[in-house]
């Protein structure tokens, strides 16, 4: 396996051709997946991924990086336990080592009725094929131990799900390792290339407009996150998207000291150690919709409290940087992909606080969508259309916290 | 006393208390699409943009609030989604 090289020297810098078979909106992760699967799958290379500001700069660098499987639905187990298997096997795909290490999550709950639903969510996971053990809280503290589970809290610790084979991995790594390959198949990454219209003729999109000119295209494939309303509303395609900031947080590096992922429902936090030393946590999304990337102090109040509950041995420990990435969050809390009422023109957006983990399965299942023009299997139930038959699928319970 | 302008980013203005800070309000979203007045005859299409589909601007966007920890009422504001910056409505409470 190759040393990740300087992001430099990892693609080319092309000027946008006139015409090209895909435009793809939006350079990151999802974007970059598509655009390399659409390649090594597909056989579809004259593709282009257009991307406003700079490539993976958006959700992608905001992320809290936490990939595990373990959702309520059959339909939403089957894309995640997908996305899962790719992970296991993509730094040897990419020929990039991702920093993917497998070094469990866990869901802790403080209430009766999480500890219902953690069990009841265990048990489907389990009728899925899908890794997931339920653990009292003396099993919480052996596994990870400097968990408080002491009873005399204010909320203490009832148990737990794990999922040992969930983890984080290193998020630059991943967008530069598909920008690298997909690049290589000769995709062309066009940084700085803001999306300002649609070219259509009837009700078939020919071509998008941009800031460095019109750009013709076979088909158009949206990656746009928490913009997607905001695109979609240049070629008057409602959304039922609300776009929210979510805050997240580091603290200053430190020893090895937390090893694993450990997320409350109930309380509010997730955190995770990255590899480089530093706690990364993540928090309930603000209450209102926002574009700003930034949220209010309260709500990284809230969260801290809430990661002093669980760990009192972070309580030192200074917090260095903390930003918010638009999340792009659809009533019933699953993402939408697929065809839209526009010929040529397809979506991927919705995925809300849980994009990051799905990424190479989105990439996957989206370029099969795209080249063939029809969903894939896996995003079959994901369509814009469930809003209309109300056939939803209800993952608000499985998010990493109720959001 | 003037509340604390360090303690958060967003100070709303209610239209019977004047400006309080964030956390003394709920958000109540997007102003919705009213409820439909013959509700036997609409489809499931018209059914499904009132049930699930809210404006979501970036820029100028008409949104309701609850001051929960004050007077408890409802009101109407715009809130740029990208500033921030409110302008309260001239009809706070429609």
């Amino acid at each position: 396996m190759r040393e990740p090289d300087s992001p430099r020297h990892l693609w080319r810098n092309p000027e946008p051709k006139k015409a090209y078979d895909v435009v793809i909106v939006g350079a990151g992760g999802h974007g970059l997946a598509t655009a390399y699967y659409l390649a090594k799958n597909h056989g579809i290379k004259n593709v282009a991924v257009l991307e406003r500001g700079w490539l993976a700069g958006g959700n992608m660098a905001r992320n809290t990086t936490v990939i595990r499987s373990n959702y309520l639905w059959d339909e939403s187990a089957a894309i995640y336990e997908f996305s899962l298997k790719l992970w296991e096997g993509l730094s040897a795909e990419l020929d990039y080592d991702l920093l993917f290490s497998q070094r469990g999550v866990m869901g802790l709950t403080h209430s009766l009725h999480q500890v219902r639903e953690g069990k009841r969510r265990i048990s489907a996971n389990q009728l899925n094929g899908i890794d997931a053990e339920w653990l009292t809280p003396e099993e919480v503290k052996a596994f990870c131990p400097i968990v408080n589970i002491s009873p005399d809290v204010r909320y203490p610790i009832l148990g737990a799900t794990l999922q040992r084979r969930g983890g984080i991995a290193k998020h630059d790594y991943v967008a530069w390792a598909f920008a690298r390959k997909a690049d290589e198949l000769g995709v062309d990454l066009i940084q700085n290339c803001e999306l300002t219209g649609f070219e259509l003729e009837g009700d078939r999109v020919v071509g998008v407009q941009t800031n460095r000119g019109p750009i013709a295209a076979g088909k158009v494939a949206l990656c746009a996150a928490g913009h997607s309303s905001v695109l979609a509303s240049m070629v008057g395609l409602d959304l039922p998207i609300q776009s929210y900031p979510l805050q997240a947080l580091v603290s200053e590096l430190l020893e090895p000291i937390l090893n694993c992922v450990v997320l409350s429902n109930d309380i509010h936090v997730y955190i995770s150690q990255a590899h480089k030393g530093e706690l990364v946590m993540g928090a309930g999304m603000d209450a209102y919709n926002s574009y700003g990337q930034r949220g209010s102090p309260h709500v990284i109040e809230y969260q801290l409290a809430a990661a002093l509950e669980i760990f009192p041995i972070f309580s030192r420990v200074h917090v260095l940087r903390t930003w918010a990435g638009i999340v792009d969050v659809t009533p019933d809390a699953s993402p939408i992909v697929g065809l839209t009422p526009i010929e040529n023109l397809f979506i991927n957006c919705g995925w809300g606080t849980g994009g990051f983990k799905a990424t190479p399965a989105a990439g996957w299942t989206y370029a099969q969508t795209i080249a063939q023009g029809q969903p894939h299997p896996l995003n079959t139930p994901f369509t814009l259309e469930r809003f209309t038959t109300g056939a939803l699928i209800d993952e608000h319970g499985a998010a990493a916290v109720a959001h | 006393m003037e509340p604390p302008r360090w303690h958060t980013n967003v100070l709303i203005p209610c239209p019977w208390c004047g400006d309080r800070e964030e956390v003394e309000f709920r958000y109540g979203g997007p102003v919705p699409a009213g409820y439909p007045p013959d509700p036997q005859t609409v489809d499931d299409r018209a059914w499904a943009r009132y049930l699930y589909y809210r404006p979501n601007p970036k820029g100028a966007l008409e949104e309701r609030w609850v001051h929960t920890a004050g007077c408890r009422r409802w009101f109407r504001l715009t809130r740029d989604t990208v500033t921030h910056e409110i302008t309260p409505a001239s009809d706070a409470s429609a």
